[in-house]
């Protein structure tokens, strides 16, 4: 793809309003991208401070810093804070900063609703957040809110909850119909369907599975507030009502929530292996596909998180097959990865470090997921340190791995300054060498027998779980690092040529560094 | 190591507590599954094993390819890079190649599954079920039926002293089965949701309210075996284990004996005479067991979540009100049906909280004896 700008008439093009409306009034798709990515920082920060109360209780057996019920506040919170307002908010932010610009378009298609998409969002975890100080405390049903535990037996502030959660689904709801919207309506002439980056794709699917999932959560919440307030039994037995159909309902919104947060990774990560390679992208078709049928599939694979609750054995076998299928499409994936590194012309720039890191180890926390699929294995493994392990591995070497990446990628772009290269280095091995000695010595735990959402464990646990808490302080120390470094290329550093990176490909590269405020106002001629 | 602090200053006793006690007893080499002791503990850990090593097959060839173009396909010793893209036989490979392998995996995998899900009754019919924060083990025909709660001490938890060496995978009254016996669980719960985890038996079932889940096994070695709760079921979800006693049958026949004995005696207490003092004594057990972790020892519970029993009115002053709750539970509320205690415990814990905290003095101090209880079970016109 090559293309040809036009970019003179919009050096007189009215830039950013002054102060704090110009971030509250935005309609800018590259304010609201920034908005997104320093609230996900936040939240990252938050989740990740209560990740490291969480690693301080369990350094040791015995009950030291924290209360259980506080501690399962912290478990709770965790999750949703690092899902909801890490990882989502991340990929929204990084998709309104690059699909516009991918595409040749000049903002997303809805910008007023893109406003309201973002602000809306702190409201949702102020919520969350002040349930930590309401009479009975935050949320601690962990972040699945498994009923009756979640309604019967759940502290008031699950109201808050609800609402809250709300909130973040109408925000996501909004912002995958404005992805969608932009991607059919606004590519340039010459942005077929087939020829667009692989970002642009993965955001495509994903945007498609989060119009078709968050309902269903919002109809799970919906269902709760109606137990817990209008006197219904929907997953009350006592009343004639079903705890199971809660599982079945919140992993029919949380197996495609997975892929929500790995799609959009696997865009970033083909452009990243394919600039740095030096090399056209091995496979771009079967990319596509691979990508398409992972969403389709994840659809029919819901009750895999729930092999242990007495499902029928045709129902075991068959989502155990179902499962197992998805190993195909992501193989696919990882193969193409490596083939388009295969004799091309390799550095090893941070962003490039990331994403090697990321394909080495989401590839192991997929190995886990397939080994979970294997139902008579899994009833060992089921809610053991083992699915800790597995998840961390594709969530935090995975999906946080890809926007570190992204951020490293991209920030030339968007700050038109260069990073510090051997801080941001310093940074991935801190963080590389963190992430493994947290979670890897966490498949060990759970293979010994620790199940998770333990407060205090026998002592044959002890010494793994020490080393995965020094790990853990390691990670997380290391993110405050990410932070400077951040910081100090939004402030100053060498500057960025447009091209930034000799090999890149892709529209983005075509525009001035930092991007204009306003791009391809006219839409650029592609081939 | 602990006998020779035992005389030093209780604060380097602490100290030593926290930081060596981990190290000195843990066990590094704890890193993968155990084999567990069934036929089908074995079957699963042998499709555990054959599993991963498919896995890491297959990580060691794709990590290897890819590490040898990081060394061999850099930029200084590759500096024109290849223009191939596709290459659509290699592409048709590998998506083939995967999904073979897949089924070869899923195979035996079903297999096991059917065998574990082979669902006729057993010898000896188990009801478990789970409560917050403890096991009710009912022994459908010998009509035994008792409780199993965590039996380490708060101090071991709290680190004031040392941990013993089954630090929170102890319980006070064990499962007790006999060795070569098909034994059959029907596991469901009485509030939220528990999973009944046994890993040397290789059987772990979500205990559900409203449900009635099953699992078998056959054990042929006696020994002592335990597992614990695998679904958050609230606050002390990681404080009620499972042990199992698996022993031989003349030994299991002489337990059950003893087990009708001393339900026996236990009938015999609901027709005594009690005082007051007796009650409180009996009931304080009973309260530490099965009240104190959301009405805690003070008795003011927990703002917000677990209302106070000290000062409460119901438990002043009104006797029947106090009998109905602790018999049906409170309705939208934590607090569940506890009719499952005899008539002595009831009556017992009842009358401790009303004689504790200063309840006595402020309220009717009245006691209730387990003759209360049984006339509260007689049906009502």
């Amino acid at each position: 793809m090559s293309a040809v700008i036009e970019n003179h008439h919009e050096d007189h093009d009215h830039g950013p309003a002054k102060g704090i409306t110009r971030w509250l009034y935005t309609t800018n798709h590259k304010d609201i991208g920034t908005l997104y990515l320093w609230f996900s920082f936040a939240m990252f920060l938050i989740g990740g401070a209560m990740a490291m109360i969480i690693r301080a209780e369990l350094f040791q057996p015995g009950m030291q810093i924290v209360e259980p019920e506080f501690y399962n506040q912290m478990i709770t919170l965790h999750g949703l804070i690092m899902i909801f307002g890490g990882v989502m908010p991340a990929f929204v932010g990084l998709a309104n900063w690059l699909v516009p610009m991918m595409i040749g378009a000049p903002d997303m298609a809805l910008p007023r609703m893109n406003n309201l998409s973002f602000w809306i969002l702190p409201f949702a975890f102020l919520i969350l957040l002040s349930s930590l100080f309401m009479e009975g405390g935050a949320p601690n049903f962990g972040w699945t809110f498994y009923a009756p535990l979640s309604t019967t037996y759940a502290p008031p502030s699950v109201t808050f909850f609800i609402f809250s959660v709300h909130i973040m689904g109408a925000s996501s709801i909004m912002g995958a119909i404005n992805v969608v919207v932009t991607i059919m309506n606004m590519r340039a002439p010459g942005v077929g369907l087939m020829k667009m980056p692989l970002f642009v794709w993965s955001w495509l699917i994903t945007a498609y599975l989060l119009i078709a999932v968050m309902p269903v959560l919002a109809g799970a919440v919906t269902m709760m507030l109606m137990d817990i307030h209008f006197g219904t039994s929907f997953f009350n037995a006592a009343g004639g009502g079903d705890p199971v159909l809660f599982q079945h309902i919140f992993w029919f919104f949380g197996h495609p929530e997975v892929y929500i947060m790995i799609l959009p990774a696997f865009g970033i990560v083909s452009h990243i292996i394919e600039t740095f390679s030096r090399k056209q992208l091995f496979g771009y078709s079967s990319m596509v596909w691979a990508m398409l049928s992972i969403a389709i599939l994840s659809f029919v694979v819901w009750a895999h998180h729930m092999f242990t609750v007495g499902l029928p054995l045709a129902a075991e076998i068959f989502f155990m097959w179902a499962t197992m299928l998805i190993a195909v499409p992501t193989g696919v994936k990882v193969f193409n990865w490596v083939a388009t590194m295969f004799r091309g012309s390799l550095t090893f720039e941070t962003p490039m470090l990331f994403a090697i890191a990321f394909v080495v180890l989401f590839t192991i926390g997929g190995l886990s997921g397939l080994m979970l699929a294997i139902v008579p294995a899994d009833f060992q493994y089921h809610d053991t340190y083992f699915v800790v392990a597995h998840f961390h591995y594709v969530l935090v070497p995975g999906a946080i791995f890809s926007i570190m990446a992204a951020v490293y990628y991209w920030i030339p772009k968007w700050s038109g300054n260069m990073y510090d290269e051997r801080l941001g280095k310093l940074h991935f091995w801190l963080s590389f060498v963190g992430v493994n000695v947290t979670f890897f010595p966490q498949h060990f735990i759970g293979l010994a027998g620790m199940p998770r959402r333990y407060p205090d464990y026998s002592l044959q646990f002890a010494d793994w779980n020490m080393v995965s808490s020094v790990g853990a302080f390691l990670f997380g120390f290391s993110q405050l690092l990410f932070l400077f470094i951040v910081l100090k290329t939004v402030m100053g550093g060498k500057k960025a040529t447009s091209q930034v990176w000799d090999g890149a490909r892709g529209l983005e590269w075509t525009v001035a560094s930092p991007a204009p405020y306003h791009t391809f106002s006219t839409p650029p001629k592609v081939d | 190591m602990y006998k020779c602090l035992k005389n030093m200053h209780i604060t380097f006793y602490i100290c030593m507590l926290t930081f060596v006690a981990p190290i000195a007893r843990a066990d590094w080499f704890a890193l993968n599954m155990t084999r567990g002791i069934t036929d089908i503990s074995n079957e699963v850990f042998e499709l555990h094993m054959l599993i991963f090593w498919i896995c890491v097959a297959i990580g060691v060839a794709v990590f290897s390819v890819m590490f040898y173009s990081i060394y061999a396909h850099t930029k200084k010793k590759n500096p024109v890079p290849a223009k191939f893209h596709e290459n659509h036989k290699l592409e048709i490979a590998w998506t083939i190649i995967p999904f073979l392998i897949l089924i070869a995996m899923a195979v035996p995998a079903s297999k096991t599954l059917v065998k574990i899900y082979d669902d006729t009754a057993g010898d000896i019919n188990i009801q478990v079920t789970g409560y917050q924060w403890k096991w009710q083990y009912q022994y459908l025909e010998d009509d035994i039926s008792f409780f199993a709660n965590l039996s380490t001490d708060l101090d071991e938890i709290y680190n004031l002293v040392p941990k013993g060496e089954n630090y929170l995978q102890e319980v006070d009254e064990m499962v007790v089965i006999p060795a070569g016996k098909k034994i059959r669980f029907l596991i469901t719960a009485n509030d939220v949701i528990h999973s009944w985890w046994l890993p040397a038996f290789a059987i772990k079932q979500d205990a559900i309210p409203g449900f009635v889940n099953t699992a078998w096994t056959i054990v042929e070695e006696p020994g002592i075996y335990r597992g614990r709760c695998t679904e958050l079921c609230g606050k002390n979800h990681g404080f009620m284990p499972i042990v199992v006693k698996v022993v031989e049958q003349d030994e299991y026949d002489e337990w059950v004996l003893n087990k009708r004995n001393e339900a026996m005696k236990l009938a015999e207490l609901t027709t005594k005479d009690w005082t007051a003092q007796e009650l409180v004594s009996r009931g304080q057990e009973i309260y530490d067991v099965n009240c104190v972790a959301c009405h805690q020892v003070s008795g003011q519970g927990i703002t917000g979540i677990f209302p106070a029993l000290a000062g409460s009115d119901i438990v002043m002053n009104d006797k029947e009100r106090n009998i109905e709750i602790l018999m049906e539970g409170v309705q939208g509320a934590a607090m569940n049906s506890f009719s499952y205690l005899s008539e002595v415990e009831l009556a017992s814990v009842i009358t401790y909280t009303r004689q504790s905290w200063g309840n006595a003095e402020k309220g009717d101090g009245e006691i209730v004896i387990p003759k209360d209880i049984v006339d509260y079970k007689e049906p009502k016109i």
